[in-house]
């Protein structure tokens, strides 16, 4: 039972039964969620600050949301240790695009560049969910979000995380007006989507265990990156 | 540029890897692609589990400091094998480490630590490596060697001071880190970072003597309650004064509670 055979000397090797046997993974799943919503003359991205792995927390106010330049966010969730270095290999790629092209990388720049530098990692993926907000050229909010290996898809509003497939359906339902007989759809002002946004997060470390401790939300609008801080469940 | 001392020129990027490619730290001479273990027919073969391992670490930020504590044992399997060992050390005046994990791996990057030391002090330019420089230079040591399937078994405590700042972070085995007021791995995650949360005042950081009062209590926790732990511990204290690695510290022992207990003999 406890048999298994060395390829190499066709000699059988014993697992001696009470000694421990670790088997290395290269991922870890640490748990958070992001919200992002974009609207006209805004986007806003919150994120929440627990970092987890199994039954334990690491930390209750680690930030995942990421300053990319004054009128774009990058939220990502996943496996920590490659957030981290998908993040400083991005940090260290846009400031390479300042020195050759003499200005700060636009909002779609940047999205069109996290997918490509997470498809060169397709066979050994970045373990993240990422969702990119900011404001496009002409300063109204966009929202860009991503598969680990680098699909990117454009849209207004997204979920992310471990809580995301809780969180898209409610955000389809208050943000999309989805599946709803509706003569007009009326537009989510900035306030409106902050309140929904605070209100997911809220219901998500209910339900998540991943998911708690407080949410960050960034606001983007032509004016700067104002952060506000909501306090959520600690258990 | 002719006139110009050539003797003393030196090239400007000089034993680095070539411009957009990586170190390959710990590697040695091989190429980033060579990757770890010896070739075979079969592949490489990689050692992937730690064979003599520390236990717990714990780390408390207080007013003015950091204090990173780790019992005196390094275990092989479940044979208390080494018995007065430090796993906390003092990296310059201005951090200290702290290390579980598999200490053959604790030892090489303290080798190579200290051989950066060294560089510094040859410079002679009072420039040392700083906590946030090492617990970053740290992270992506440890996740490069994760992307080669090849770890090193550590859980890493840093500390230090830094622009007058306490600073504490936690780097495990895959280059995970985040930084915190209380750190603790392995069983003190569970049983020591409880006891000092309870602790907290809220606006207020704790004082040296209670971060110390702290650190005895929960390594006396661990040492009843975790098998691969011991009663004698080193404490690594890190000020704006220095940082220094204490005298062997006993944890407070009672077993006078074993005298009640019946049904065993």
């Amino acid at each position: 039972m406890f048999q298994q055979m060395n390829i190499q000397q066709n000699f059988p090797e014993y697992n001696i039964p009470g000694k421990q046997h670790h088997d290395f993974s290269p991922y870890e799943s640490n748990g958070g969620s992001i919200v992002a919503i974009a609207g006209k003359g805004y986007a806003i991205i919150a994120a929440d600050t627990r970092l987890s792995s199994g039954y334990s927390i690491h930390t209750r106010k680690q930030k995942k949301t990421f300053k990319l330049t004054d009128t774009t966010v990058l939220g990502s969730t996943g496996c920590w240790c490659d957030t981290l270095s998908l993040t400083s290999l991005l940090a260290y790629r846009m400031q390479s695009y300042v020195h050759t092209h003499q200005k700060t990388m636009s909002t779609n720049a940047i999205a069109q560049l996290i997918s490509v530098m997470m498809y060169n990692k397709r066979f050994f993926p970045y373990y993240v969910s990422n969702v990119l907000a900011g404001l496009d050229e002409e300063g109204n909010g966009v929202v860009y979000s991503y598969d680990p290996i680098g699909h990117c898809e454009k849209t207004t509003y997204r979920a992310g995380g471990t809580a995301g497939a809780l969180l898209q359906p409610v955000l389809d339902n208050q943000i999309g007006y989805k599946n709803q007989n509706l003569a007009e759809k009326p537009e989510i002002t900035k306030e409106k989507a902050i309140s929904i946004a605070t209100d997911t997060f809220i219901s998500a470390s209910e339900r998540d265990i991943y998911t708690g401790d407080s949410v960050v939300i960034c606001i983007i609008t032509k004016d700067g990156i104002e952060e506000k801080t909501v306090q959520l469940r600690k258990d | 540029m002719q006139g110009y001392n050539d003797g003393m020129s030196r090239p400007f990027w000089s034993n680095g890897p070539s411009p957009g490619q990586f170190y390959n730290f710990t590697g040695g001479d091989r190429s980033a692609s060579q990757g770890f273990g010896p070739q075979n027919n079969f592949g490489a073969q990689r050692s992937s589990q730690p064979i003599t391992t520390g236990t717990s670490v714990v780390g408390i930020k207080f007013d003015g400091g950091v204090m990173i504590a780790a019992d005196a044992l390094v275990s092989y399997g479940s044979v208390a094998r080494f018995q007065d060992v430090k796993r906390v050390f003092k990296v310059n005046d201005q951090a200290i480490l702290g290390t579980g994990g598999d200490f053959a791996d604790f030892q090489s990057i303290q080798r190579s630590i200290n051989d950066k030391m060294i560089d510094d002090i040859c410079h002679d330019d009072t420039i040392s490596l700083k906590p946030k420089s090492l617990y970053n230079w740290l992270t992506r040591i440890l996740n490069n060697r994760r992307n080669k399937f090849e770890p090193l078994w550590l859980d890493m405590v840093v500390g230090g001071i830094e622009n007058g700042e306490p600073f504490l972070g936690h780097v495990d085995l895959r280059g995970r880190s985040y930084e915190d007021d209380i750190i603790a791995t392995g069983f003190g995650k569970h049983l020591a970072l409880p006891i000092i949360r309870e602790q907290i005042v809220e606006g207020r950081p704790f004082t040296q003597e209670e971060a110390t009062n702290l650190i005895k209590k929960s390594m006396e926790v661990l040492f009843y309650r975790d098998c691969r732990a011991l009663s004698r511990y080193y404490v690594a204290v890190c000020t704006a004064a220095g940082a220094n690695v204490s005298e062997v510290q006993k944890v407070n022992q009672n077993w006078e509670v074993a005298t009640v207990v019946r049904g065993y003999s």
